[in-house]
């Protein structure tokens, strides 16, 4: 099962719920996921927490046929990368008929939940996306 | 820095190995390559394997002890065994680590080896072990499988470049072809574009011919200075370079989903040790867990520019007899991906190839080959280039 400990999914939550990643003020890049250390300034960013609007647009995606253990009841699935008006690009899935999905299409985020850990145990949250 | 050749190579069958395990399969690889290359167990002065995930696959860790025990090495000559880990790339790994070793003087005589045994859990499972090379935490949990990666890679090549899947087919059908002719390969039979774009979808736009399957196997080489390469055989083949370069682990991060951008640095890096270009190289073996993967390799190495690696392939440039062969072995696809193995596997196909002893998938007149190994979706790449001439 493509799962994770309540400590590991926990830990990020926040990030998850409501789109939040870092800005750094040095450099002025946006980060999604959020990060502790600035990979373009290293030592010398300065990162602070920053809501994402969540609006975006398609880069690239496919429609999961075979799915991830844990996955398998939602196949056909589209999974794609979004990349966010502000700058980063994240892995989401997008809820949409596969036949309507095109390159470049503008989404926005909501909140779903993502899988459970078993029939009674913990079920995750967090941020998918569909067609504005 | 020493020159380094490998003096004896051996990869053992691969395939669905009920019947081996992965203590049985990486001895008989590594007994193999020792009588390739006429060496004593008393000789070796180190072994480093490469091995993805004992833990995953089989629940068990502490692969290089294991593997020395049961070579023979550990108990009275307690010769130091370690294991290396880039998910995919991990035999390659293990091949630029021993590498190291020898040129650096501190060894002499390595085993670099590889090994995986992946079918004694079911393809669900394994398909679970393989997605932690991919970024559990922001692509994992959100559905996505290795195909699915590598699917989005596809369709974003696609709609760049206008990629077809039967361009994507053509590099499956290829690989088939040459697999046909590698004894050890696990498909030994050919494909037609049809049976590719016919066999279900398992991301789309990636089929599940588009893709390499689940393997056990292993792979070893045995590596010594150039200098004394010659006492143990005629025919050494030299390491010209060695090189690794790292990426974003997660694919949304690149620069370019459509580039691997570690294999474009790994393979400049390469080509600058070995004062080489692309047009010197005679064959190659590149990474094509998926068959976009393959196309991908033959852009970000220089073989062909980017977005043209489509056409290029279907015009049959990298077949045997094409202008650049590309995966004579079978590649990932046919010949199988034991995935700690396979980094190794690349270059005892290079060494028969330059050997002149790769039977009827033989290049002809071959001089300077390459490997191209991957681990994840493009987070780790490692390159060699072997030559026959020092």
């Amino acid at each position: 099962m493509i799962t994770m400990s309540v400590p590991r999914f926990w830990r990020k939550q926040v990030a998850r719920y409501n789109l939040i990643g870092t800005h750094c003020t040095n450099c002025k890049t946006y980060y999604y996921p959020p990060r502790n250390m600035c990979p373009k300034c290293r030592r010398d960013g300065k990162l602070e927490n920053f809501k994402f609007s969540g609006k975006g647009e398609i880069l690239t995606y496919t429609v999961i046929h075979t799915a991830a253990e844990g996955f398998e009841k939602q196949t056909p699935y589209v999974l794609g990368i979004v990349k966010l008006e502000e700058g980063p690009s994240l892995t989401s899935q997008i809820v949409a008929d596969p036949e309507d999905m095109k390159i470049g299409m503008k989404v926005r985020p909501v909140f779903r939940k993502l899988g459970e850990s078993s029939e009674k145990g913990m079920i995750y949250y967090g941020t998918k996306f569909v067609p504005e | 820095m020493r020159d380094v050749a490998i003096i004896g190579v051996k990869t053992t069958r691969f395939g669905e190995n009920w019947d081996v395990s992965l203590r049985d399969t990486i001895t008989e690889a590594g007994v193999g390559a020792l009588e390739d290359a006429r060496v004593t167990g008393e000789e070796i002065d180190a072994i480093i394997v490469g091995n993805m995930s004992g833990g995953q696959f089989i629940e068990q860790e502490h692969i290089g002890a294991l593997i020395a025990d049961y070579a023979g090495l550990a108990k009275e000559l307690h010769v130091p065994a370690t294991r290396v880990e880039a998910a995919c790339a991990s035999g390659g790994l293990a091949l630029r680590q021993g590498i190291h070793a020898v040129a650096s003087g501190l060894e002499d005589i390595v085993v670099a080896a590889g090994v995986e045994k992946m079918t004694d859990i079911s393809s669900t499972s394994a398909s679970t072990a393989l997605a932690a090379a991919a970024d559990r935490e922001w692509e994992g949990i959100m559905g996505a499988t290795f195909p699915g990666l590598y699917a989005m890679i596809a369709r974003l090549h696609m709609h760049k470049y206008g990629t077809t899947s039967e361009q994507l087919a053509q590099v499956a059908v290829k690989n088939h072809a040459n697999g046909v002719h590698n004894p050890i390969a696990q498909y030994r039979n050919k494909i037609s574009v049809e049976d590719v774009l016919r066999s279900i979808m398992v991301a789309d736009p990636l089929h599940i011919f588009d893709c390499s399957p689940i393997t056990d196997g292993a792979s070893a080489v045995i590596l010594a200075p150039a200098d004394i390469a010659h006492k143990y055989t005629d025919t050494p083949i030299y390491v010209k370079a060695t090189s690794q370069a790292s990426d974003t682990i997660a694919l949304h991060d690149r620069k370019d989903i459509t580039t691997l951008a570690a294999s474009v640095e790994a393979g400049k890096r390469a080509f600058k040790m070995a004062k080489l270009t692309p047009n010197d190289i005679d064959l190659v073996e590149v990474h094509d867990c998926f068959t976009i993967a393959e196309i991908c390799a033959i852009e970000d190495l220089g073989f062909v520019k980017k977005g043209e690696g489509g056409k290029f392939t279907e015009e049959g440039n990298t077949a045997i007899g094409g202008k650049i062969p590309v995966n004579t072995s079978g590649g990932l696809k046919a010949c199988g991906h034991p995935v700690g193995a396979t980094g190794i596997k690349q270059a005892v196909e290079i060494v028969e190839q330059l050997r002149g002893d790769a039977g009827k998938r033989q290049v002809d007149g071959a001089e300077i080959g390459m490997t191209h190994n991957v681990g994840g979706s493009g987070a780790t790449a490692v390159v060699h280039i072997f030559s026959r001439d020092r």
